[in-house]
């Protein structure tokens, strides 16, 4: 088996986009342009083929050292741009296999024509010279499974802090995503900002995290909690909250994709049928040990069990004796520092975008509702099940509309088990 | 400064076509939110569902104009359906959470690659308006005063699109006096009280979310006709949210309160980027690029959501006994 391999990351993380290139001097009028490249790199030398919609030729160009290749044309409309596959770097392949591209030139306007590299063997993509034992379905069946557990459980980290958070103070809280954005923001800005080691910047990172999921709880959630204002109004809130936060990280952050300075593309390893990059073995590693330590500190610890007790009746916990002010504020400190991993661990896994959050948001919603609003380790099975849906659908769904398949579960399991997998009844109203 | 300038999209703004298309949308939402207090974060989907209704009746199935519009209010009724069957008898927060996944499964189809054909992917689709400005009563000109001037297209598109103002508010002015409008006030205050007088609550907030649906629905047209285009990027979320802060800057459950909002929202909107980018070109706020004033207009609308919420929940025209969500 000849994969270059790396799984998750090649999904989004390690495809190429083909981002415009600053048109450089005597640009024509109008045209078609486009960058190769391959896990960052510039691909040079691949023969890209233009012709006119009916099949006349236009032009054919190779893509430079920096990746890019430029075609003017004399007239708009349609036109026919083929990448010859054989020109490719061994180790490359298109995402999606269509190697033709038939995009519409406007008068005056350079038409960018996207071609998707990955390595060879990534996910998504069926591969031709299958030479294992096991059947090629059964193979990618259980790199997808390893996919999506890793998902599920970046998943899972965010749920659980929504879901506390939500059994806690009734809070839906539309900003959790920013959570997760603010975290993986923050360890960029360590990393690549300051220089330093994405390790020591991520756990800057994740106490940076929990300081501000404590501010946010004592100078401004809190203080509405004790006006006594409405959940619902605290929902429109948290919108309000969301917008200003994604905005103000988009102004700082910038609109681009970015990616940490460690790490980034590493060779993967192979295990059995599944072929992953080390991170994300470790990365999986710390996603599980957190969850565990905070699962099993829900169980065992005062503060823990403090904490299901508020998230049960607030009002039957205040008059035994717990102080529910406080135990929201730890909440508030432990859900923000692991929204924080979350978003540096996605981060790791894909790319950096002001959008990340808000992008996985709805996934978390997903997860916490099908594990039952409020319940903590409902958030876990729920966000374990909507990340092994996502990928594992892939099988059968085009991978552009994963989400859609997992939105679409979750509107179907309101509908017949509206308390979720591990909820109860009564919560649902 | 080009002050003229400022002023003059600042004034065109307060009657301009985005004010026009998010005083339906908001209209719908007021319906839902301000009348029902059914909470749908989905209302881009049903502008979304019916401006490519329209677009993909006319431009792939070569379809007329009228047919395309039919199609499109169906295909908003048939949404409001689907949307209301598995949710109405949930709590607040699980009707939010659904809808707006379910406004992201209908983004997320429009711009796939899977169904280009149909929807045109991220591009969207364009020339389906035709049969519009065929109807255009206006020659060809510009209409107006000094710098107060429209193309006859754009002013075909804003007579139309105040005239469903028009009709929608008295539409609902006319149903929140009747029985009909009681039962949903009544449904917002206390649902287990209507219930037990014999109403179908689930009926009654059904046609509620379709009758607010419906009207949300013009809105998309006219963002498909004014611009001749549909993008899937165009109906995310964040146009939901604009509605939203529309709503409760205008007051929740006034007639008027969305139409005046979204006059109030767009003009301090147009004025804010306008003072911003003429100041950022003069070199007056050294510290920001040109790129960075068009996020200020979402951050503003983040902060005043957040402020409206929290100091005037009821807007400029509510009252405080007729919202939705408890008021402290």
């Amino acid at each position: 088996m000849r994969r270059a391999v790396i799984a998750f990351t090649a999904f989004l993380g390690g495809l190429i986009f083909l981002l415009a290139v600053p048109a450089q001097a005597a640009a024509p009028d109008q045209g078609l342009r486009g960058t190769l490249k391959l896990q960052g790199q510039p691909v040079n030398g691949v023969k890209i083929v233009v012709t006119t919609e009916g099949g006349q030729p236009v032009k054919e160009v190779t893509s430079n050292a920096q990746g890019a290749w430029e075609v003017p044309v004399d007239k708009p409309g349609k036109y026919k741009v083929t990448l010859d596959v054989k020109t490719l770097p061994p180790n490359a392949v298109i995402r999606g296999g269509n190697a033709v591209r038939t995009p519409t030139v406007f008068s005056g306007n350079v038409s960018t024509v996207l071609f998707a590299l990955q390595p060879k063997g990534a996910a998504g993509q069926p591969t031709a010279e299958e030479g294992g034992e096991t059947s090629p379905f059964l193979d990618q069946a259980a790199q997808l499974t390893f996919e999506g557990l890793n998902l599920g459980l970046i998943i899972a980290l965010a749920a659980l802090g929504l879901s506390l958070i939500y059994g806690t103070t009734g809070l839906t809280n539309f900003a959790h995503g920013e959570l997760v954005t603010m975290g993986a923001l923050l360890a960029y800005m360590f990393n690549v900002g300051f220089g330093l080691h994405l390790i020591p910047a991520a756990v800057i990172a994740v106490i940076a995290g929990g300081a501000l999921g404590y501010l946010q709880d004592r100078l401004f959630w809190g203080q509405l909690r004790r006006r006594g204002t409405g959940t619902i109004a605290m929902m429109i809130i948290s919108i309000g909250v969301a917008l200003f936060l994604r905005y103000v990280f988009l102004i700082l952050f910038g609109g681009q994709n970015e990616s940490f300075a460690q790490y980034t593309a590493q060779p993967g390893i192979e295990i059995g049928p599944i072929s992953a990059a080390p991170k994300n073995f470790v990365a999986m590693g710390i996603e599980l040990a957190v969850l565990v330590i905070v699962g099993v500190a829900l169980l065992r610890t005062r503060t823990g069990k403090a904490a299901r007790a508020v998230a049960d009746n607030p009002a039957l916990a205040a008059s035994s004796g717990i102080n529910v002010d406080r135990v929201i504020r730890i909440i508030w400190t432990t859900g923000g520092a692991i929204a924080a991993l979350a978003g540096i661990m996605l981060g790791l896994s894909q790319n950096l975008k002001y959008t990340m959050g808000q992008d996985i948001l709805l996934l978390i919603f997903a997860g916490v509702t099908l594990g039952g609003l409020g319940t903590a380790f409902g958030a876990l099975v729920g966000s374990l099940v909507v990340g092994l849906f996502i990928q594992v659908s892939t099988l059968w769904v085009p991978p552009e509309l994963k989400s859609v398949g997992a939105l679409a579960v979750l509107i179907i399991v309101l509908l017949f088990r509206p308390q979720g997998i591990l909820g109860r009844r009564e919560r649902i109203g | 400064m080009d002050w003229i300038t400022i002023i003059s999209t600042t004034v065109k703004s307060a009657i301009g076509v985005e004010t026009v298309l998010y005083a339906l949308a908001a209209i719908g939402i007021n319906i839902h939110f301000g009348y029902t207090g059914l909470l749908n974060f989905g209302q881009a989907a049903f502008m979304g569902v019916a401006g490519y209704g329209l677009a993909v009746t006319v431009t792939v199935l070569n379809l007329p104009f009228w047919i395309g519009i039919a199609v499109g209010l169906i295909a908003a009724v048939l949404l409001a359906l689907l949307l209301g069957a598995p949710t109405l008898r949930l709590r607040a927060d699980y009707l939010a959470i659904v809808t707006i996944a379910a406004a992201e499964i209908v983004r997320l189809v429009f711009r796939s690659v899977k169904f280009k054909e149909v929807f045109g992917g991220s591009d969207g689709q364009r020339g389906f308006s035709d049969g519009f400005y065929a109807l255009n009563p206006f020659p060809e000109g510009e209409y107006g005063i000094g710098w107060f001037t429209f193309s006859h297209r754009l002013l075909w598109i804003m007579l139309v699109g105040w005239v469903l103002v028009a009709i929608s508010c008295g539409i609902v002015y006319l149903l929140m006096r009747s029985p009909w409008g009681r039962v949903l006030k009544a449904i917002r205050e206390d649902e287990d009280a209507v219930r037990s007088l014999g109403k179908n609550v689930f009926s009654y907030k059904m046609q509620s979310l379709i009758l607010g649906g419906v009207i949300g629905s013009l809105g998309g047209f006219v963002y498909g006709l004014a611009y001749a285009s549909v993008q899937p990027d165009v109906f995310g979320t964040e146009t939901t949210f604009f509605a939203y802060t529309i709503v409760i800057l205008g007051g929740a459950a006034r007639v008027l309160g969305p139409v005046v909002g979204s006059m109030i929202f767009w003009v301090l909107l147009v004025l804010v980027n306008g003072v911003l980018s003429e100041a950022v070109q003069a070199g007056y706020i050294p510290f920001m690029t040109s790129i960075q004033v068009g996020p200020v207009r979402y951050i503003l609308v983040g902060l005043g959501l957040i402020l409206l919420l929290i100091f005037r929940p009821q807007g400029i025209f509510g009252d405080k006994r007729e919202i939705a969500f408890d008021v402290r």
